[in-house]
């Protein structure tokens, strides 16, 4: 477990501030795409890619790399702008995004993009495909570990149950479920739509661990990562994040799950980001 | 006329075994040969025999429980990194429940997962049309990158089940529930993957067949070789990639051609066969046999007789046709 300096924090909040920046940036020029959810979930992707996870930028297919698995699919922007920002993607194909002949899909796909392990985009079977492959560093007794991060109106897919309880029963304890809980889906605030919570009480269930933080604070995500390498069962990390979070106007806004910035906006978010 | 290839086909068809044991067979030598190979089932492993499995290697021979979504999950993530992965259940579950996991994870995906689902057709009887999957070959065939077999008896089944071990595409394996009669020799049966099997000889008409439907087509052609009539048998094991060239075969060189399937007409194999004679222009009367609606509990020889999966239906048929000539 790497130390957490003073100014590795640092640096890891200004990595989220770019893949901020990048997220709103592609899928403004894209015309479509899902800033919201990428936004929220910038601090828990940078902890992930730039300090947690064992993982070799040159060599993605590395046999004992973490794997990283973006469940919440469509919060693709946030993982390709870190992708490009350790080098596993040119950064110039984040112009391409969602474009004909392009490496970068509307979501993520393995076949298309380096560093992708699964097709996702379809919720609740990126946990379940991460749980076989937890499954299966255990069958061969491998060290690496698998980080699944859900979003929270994903959770009302009825597989991310199904595969829950298959974790919990095998004790999957190279599993690692981050919820990115902005409380916000496609049509309104979950809490009127179908609300999932309590989300830890229904995991601590599953026989899971199961820990809330604050997940705009790095230390926090960091400190909730490195507990769950001592836990003996599979560990959810419910992660309290704003939608939007960074730019006042698309804050706490399901409005901005799947709609990109018009240019005007996006100079005024690029703005209150520090890029302009 | 009606001579029988070599000695591919048995004497008699007196003896019989589900087409789901020739799967569990497969995977018990599997099981030893290949440390690879993993299978995951939902709560039916006794039914589908991936049981057999799990006595030779318990510890990679996993429940989903009844989950069939999770359990197409599981088997994604466990082939990503590196296992040969089986995932079994009813087929009307996994085909049907699982498909969008099926559609995403496996084919979109590209992962080299094997869908086996059991109790398919009618034929798997009294539990009735809940539990009788008849439109799963539609529904995998219209997916890219799926594959399909429809073993006709046993033998068939264990030797496609030896070849999947190896295969590096996904496939959906269709088996049965109810013993059918073995019609194959052991020791001069070869699997060939996308190659439709000739059974009998005949120039009036051809019988394209799979699964259950095969032994009873043989039955029908040496009924009309009392009278006369020389019908092409064909087995047509695997349905996706079907095999063109031995339909263009049939279509030039016989008059007629008649399919049978345990399945709804629309979506499987008589569909299939028919977009061949479409594009390729072949002139032949044609006709299906299968399913034109939900059946209904019963035993499955009473189920074959009400629904027309019988000899003297596919032989009447076969006449009416040449009649029409």
């Amino acid at each position: 477990m790497a130390k957490l300096s003073k100014k590795k924090i640092k640096e890891l909040e200004e990595i989220a501030r770019q893949i901020r920046v990048l997220s709103l940036k592609m899928t403004s020029r894209a015309k479509a795409g899902h800033p919201g959810g990428s936004l929220s979930a910038a601090e828990i992707i940078a902890a992930l890619y730039f300090h947690k996870m064992r993982y070799n930028p040159a060599d993605p297919k590395w046999p004992e790399r973490d794997r990283f698995i973006l469940s919440k699919g469509h919060s693709c922007p946030a993982q390709y702008a870190a992708l490009a920002l350790l080098g596993v993607i040119p950064i110039r194909e984040l112009n391409r995004l969602r474009e004909v002949d392009s490496m970068l899909q509307g979501h993520p796909d393995r076949n298309k993009t380096p560093g992708i392990e699964t097709v996702t985009g379809t919720l609740g079977q990126g946990f379940s495909v991460a749980c076989g492959m937890a499954l299966a560093a255990k069958l061969d007794g491998r060290k690496h570990k698998i980080y699944a991060v859900l979003g929270d109106g994903e959770l009302q897919e009825g597989i991310v149950w199904e595969a829950a309880m298959f974790a919990g029963f095998h004790k999957l304890n190279n599993l690692v479920a981050i919820v990115d809980h902005n409380k916000c889906q496609n049509d309104g605030y979950i809490k009127d739509i179908m609300d999932v919570t309590p989300i830890a009480e229904k995991f601590k269930a599953f026989r899971w661990n199961a820990c809330e933080i604050d997940g705009h604070n790095i230390k926090e995500i960091i400190g909730a990562l490195d507990k769950a390498d001592k836990s003996d069962k599979p560990t959810v990390i419910i992660a309290d994040t704003v939608k939007g979070k960074g730019v006042s106007f698309m804050e706490h806004k399901p409005e901005w799950h799947g709609k990109a910035l018009p240019k005007e906006l996006l100079e005024k978010a690029l703005k209150e980001l520090g890029e302009i | 006329m009606n001579k029988i290839k070599g000695d591919l086909l048995r004497e008699s068809f007196d003896e019989c075994l589900p087409t789901r044991d020739g799967y569990g067979k497969a995977l018990e030598k599997l099981a030893k040969q290949d440390k690879r190979i993993v299978v995951v089932d939902a709560d039916l492993a006794s039914s589908t025999r991936s049981l057999w499995f799990s006595k030779h290697a318990p510890e990679r021979f996993f429940y989903a429980g009844i989950s069939e979504q999770n359990a197409v999950g599981l088997a994604v993530g466990l082939a990503l990194e590196g296992k040969k992965a089986f995932v079994s259940s009813f087929a009307i579950f996994l085909t049907g429940r699982a498909f969008e996991i099926i559609r995403q994870s496996v084919c979109y995906n590209n992962v080299p997962v094997k869908i086996v689902g059991s109790h398919a057709g009618i034929l798997t009887g009294k539990d009735g049309p809940t539990a009788q999957a008849t439109e799963d070959i539609a529904i995998m065939r219209c997916l890219p990158r799926m594959n399909i077999i429809v073993p006709a008896d046993a033998v068939e089944a264990e030797h496609a089940t030896m070849f999947l071990g190896d295969f590096e595409q996904p496939c959906y394996l269709r088996t049965n529930r109810e013993p059918t009669p073995l019609i194959f020799n052991e020791h001069s049966y070869r699997f060939e993957f996308g190659k439709g099997i000739q059974l009998t000889d005949g120039r009036d008409a051809t019988i394209i067949a799979c699964g259950a439907l095969v032994h009873i087509a043989i039955e029908a052609s040496r009924e009309l070789a009392k009278k006369g009539i020389g019908v092409r048998v064909i087995n047509m094991h695997t349905i996706k990639p079907i095999d063109r060239k031995i339909i263009e075969e049939a279509a030039k060189e016989t008059k007629a051609i008649i399919t049978a399937e345990d399945h709804q007409i629309i979506g499987g194999l008589g569909s299939a066969v028919a977009e061949v004679l479409a594009e390729e222009n072949l002139r032949v009367r044609f006709k299906r046999i299968g399913l034109r609606g939900f059946a209904e509990s019963g035993s499955p020889a009473d189920l074959y007789r009400k629904y027309g999966f019988t000899a003297e239906r596919l032989a009447n048929e076969i006449e009416g046709l040449i009649r029409s000539i």
